[in-house]
């Protein structure tokens, strides 16, 4: 996993509730058997209109979200499907925070594991960076993950909430199934006293 | 001991290693495996030269992207096709037994599970899909994970986990005729909201829950995650362990029955503590339609589309504006009046035999609507046989509808089963956001009988006072 420690980047306003994962990503793009390239398609409906052209007024459309690295949204944001493959899009399209006051439960673990940090905000801290962000000039915040906090233009900061060991992982870059096959020994252990006895083979 | 609940048995029991306050290394008892999110997670393995810890422990079947029409050709699809391809070479690769596409018992991976008698009481169980939740219904701790977490498990058998809470979930008062476990699934998310139980993990109770059979509980766990749940569960009982005697991979003999006591110490200790209880009641439940683009904008078929300037806040003022929008309804429409094109009857909610033998009591001596394209997919090539030995296809076939082949077909459009832009199904399965059966389609969400009469007439209607009686279906 890629390492995050700080980040700067323009921020683009997305702002609708229960944003769900066939949107991100819808599933006819599900069908590659890699991790990479998935950003062409994100938001492909949202972005293109039936003949494949751009929608103009969708905001990652609009020239000054382009480059845009973090991406603000209302609550609830990644509902729906497993599919890592949301991520993985957000990712690649060039997004390395996503900022929502609520994310879906599956979504936000995945986020973690790849290095792309979801940060919980409180709804009105939101619908600020929202409104800023759609201003003509833009906005830009500064994230840092050790402290976990998110800084704005006038220097007043918000925390956001992250727990150790996610952190960890992140700052450090860490493998977690490395991280886990240090475990060895207790998985055998484990192995060794457990009461379910299945097999799929027998 | 305290008395626990359900999950809190399951969750000490599974703890290979505390990680720190939250979280524990969890053991997995069983992983289930597709073909949509799996290739990724076994590059890894390979990248990172690791293997696959317990293949005996891992199930996999191919679902997502299969056709549901002739298997006999090859599937068109160049990219679903090598998509199906590496998961047999995968699969092969690391001794994970798998039903391929021509597998007799070929199925959704939520189907085939529970009926291979895999899903045990007790287990914890996980796949890379979210509506891995199902798995739940037979007191087994079960959830969606994403492809970093797949490959976590193959290589470990375990995952990274911090504890959820736990919402009790009591249907209260007698579950009235004609009204399913889809309708009361739909009536929590409507009630709750689709964000109603993020973090939680659901224990469904009550008498209605515990008079369902196992079809049907699983339709009740199947939409658990469409309340934002981590999963959902019904604590195991005689009706579970019935439906596991003389499954393929549940104990035999002497040691079923020891197995069986078992299983049934898992269930939720009476005076045991839930961090939330919701109650819904039964008594005052209408067959549910969703009519905007999430599981929780749904009401009864005795209503009208809702109007936007009726709602709660500003926020919800524009979502259900953009929904009626994107839905082509206005605020006002009688839901009996919603026309509609397409029928789907399928999915790991409601493509099981008890969801096909209930539709086939609405269908049975009747025709589809001329203007109406209806499928049914059987969700396993087991659901299949049976229903096809009960004669269901010809009921179907009859009145108009097309049999097809398992798979998941439908309920996320993957394969060529997809709606044309601006088309309106009345579907069974579970999801109705923008897009997702097939860009621009529009989706209701409904039970199988709602979906089956629909059929019929075109619109939505009631489909209480069209239940044959005292009609067999059945040869
Ligand atoms: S039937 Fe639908 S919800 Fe179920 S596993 Fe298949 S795609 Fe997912």
């Amino acid at each position: 996993m890629k390492a995050l420690t700080v980040h700067r980047g323009t921020v683009a306003p997305l702002d609708r509730a229960n944003v769900d994962t066939d949107q991100i990503i819808p599933k006819q793009f599900l069908k590659r058997v890699e991790r990479t390239g998935f950003g062409q398609f994100l938001f492909y409906d949202w972005r293109f209109d039936e003949n494949g052209a751009e929608r103009p007024d969708f905001v990652l459309n609009q020239p000054q979200y382009r480059k845009a690295s973090i991406l603000v949204a209302g609550p609830n944001f990644g509902c729906g499907s497993s599919r890592e493959h949301a991520p993985w899009a957000l990712q690649d399209w060039g997004f390395q925070v996503v900022i929502a006051p609520s994310f879906a439960d599956i979504f936000y673990n995945n986020c973690l594991k790849i290095g792309l940090l979801p940060i919980i905000l409180p709804e009105a801290t939101v619908n600020r960076i929202l409104a800023d962000a759609k201003g003509v000039s833009g906005l830009e915040l500064a994230v840092n993950v050790k402290t976990r906090s998110v800084t704005f233009n006038d220097g007043t900061e918000a925390s956001f909430p992250l727990d150790p060991y996610a952190q960890e992982s992140l700052v450090g870059g860490l493998d977690e199934i490395g991280r886990s096959l240090r475990l060895e020994a207790e998985i055998v252990r484990f192995e060794g006293q457990e009461v379910t006895r299945i097999n799929t083979r027998g | 001991m305290a008395p626990r609940t359900l999950y809190q048995k399951i969750w000490d029991e599974h703890c290979v290693t505390q990680i720190d306050d939250q979280r524990q290394l969890l053991y997995i008892d069983l992983h289930l495996i597709h073909e949509v999110t799996s290739p990724q997670a076994f590059d890894g393995l390979r990248l990172n030269h690791r293997t696959v810890r317990r293949p005996d422990r891992s199930f996999a079947v191919v679902d997502h992207n299969v056709p549901t029409g002739d298997r006999k050709t090859p599937i068109k699809d160049p990219v679903a096709r090598r998509q199906i391809e590496l998961l047999e070479e995968n699969c092969h690769a690391f001794g994970i037994p798998l039903f391929n596409l021509h597998h007799p018992e070929q199925g959704i991976v939520h189907i085939v599970g529970p009926e291979q008698g895999l899903t045990q009481p007790g287990m914890t169980v996980v796949c890379g899909d979210s509506h891995t939740s199902t798995h739940g219904a037979f007191g087994t701790l079960a959830f969606g994970i994403g492809t970093s977490e797949v490959e976590h498990v193959l290589a470990t058998q375990c995952l990274v986990q911090a504890s959820s809470k736990t919402m009790e979930v009591r249907f209260t008062g007698p579950r009235p005729i004609g009204i399913t476990p889809k309708d009361m699934i739909m009536a929590l998310i409507g009630q709750i909201g689709i964000a109603g139980a993020t973090g939680y993990v659901i224990e469904y109770t009550g008498d209605a829950v515990r008079d369902l059979t196992m079809d049907e509980r699983m339709t009740l766990c199947n939409m658990s995650i469409e309340a934002g749940a981590r999963a959902g569960m019904v604590s195991p009982d005689m009706t579970t362990v019935n439906y596991l005697r003389g499954r393929r991979f549940a104990p035999t003999g002497p040691d079923f029955d020891l197995t069986a006591t078992r299983w049934l110490a898992y269930a939720t200790d009476p005076g045991a503590v839930f961090d939330q209880t919701v109650v819904v009641d039964l008594a005052t439940l209408s067959p549910m339609v969703t009519w905007g683009t999430n599981p929780g904008m749904v009401t009864s078929i005795a209503m009208k589309v809702p109007d936007p300037a009726s709602a709660a806040d500003p926020a919800q003022r524009e979502a259900w504006q953009l929904a009626l929008d994107y839905m082509g309804l206005t605020p006002g429409t009688p839901i009996t009046d919603i026309s509609i094109d397409r029928v789907f009857i399928g999915s790991c909610t409601n493509g099981r035999l008890e969801d096909l033998i209930r539709a086939a009591r609405i269908v049975k001596g009747r025709k589809i609507a001329p203007t109406v394209r209806a499928m049914v997919v059987p969700g396993s090539g087991i659901v299949k046989r049976e229903a096809e030995l009960l004669g269901l296809d010809q009921v179907f076939l009859d009145a108009g509808f097309e049999w097809r082949e398992p798979g998941c077909s439908m309920c996320l459009g993957m394969n060529e089963d997809i709606l044309e832009p601006g088309e309106r199904s009345a579907s069974t399965s579970n999801r109705n956001f923008e897009g997702r059966q097939g860009r621009g389609g529009r989706t209701h969400l409904v039970s199988p009988e709602m979906a089956a009469a629909a059929a019929l007439f075109g619109h939505f209607v009631d489909s209480r006072p069209l239940l044959h009686s005292d009609q067999e279906v059945t040869r």
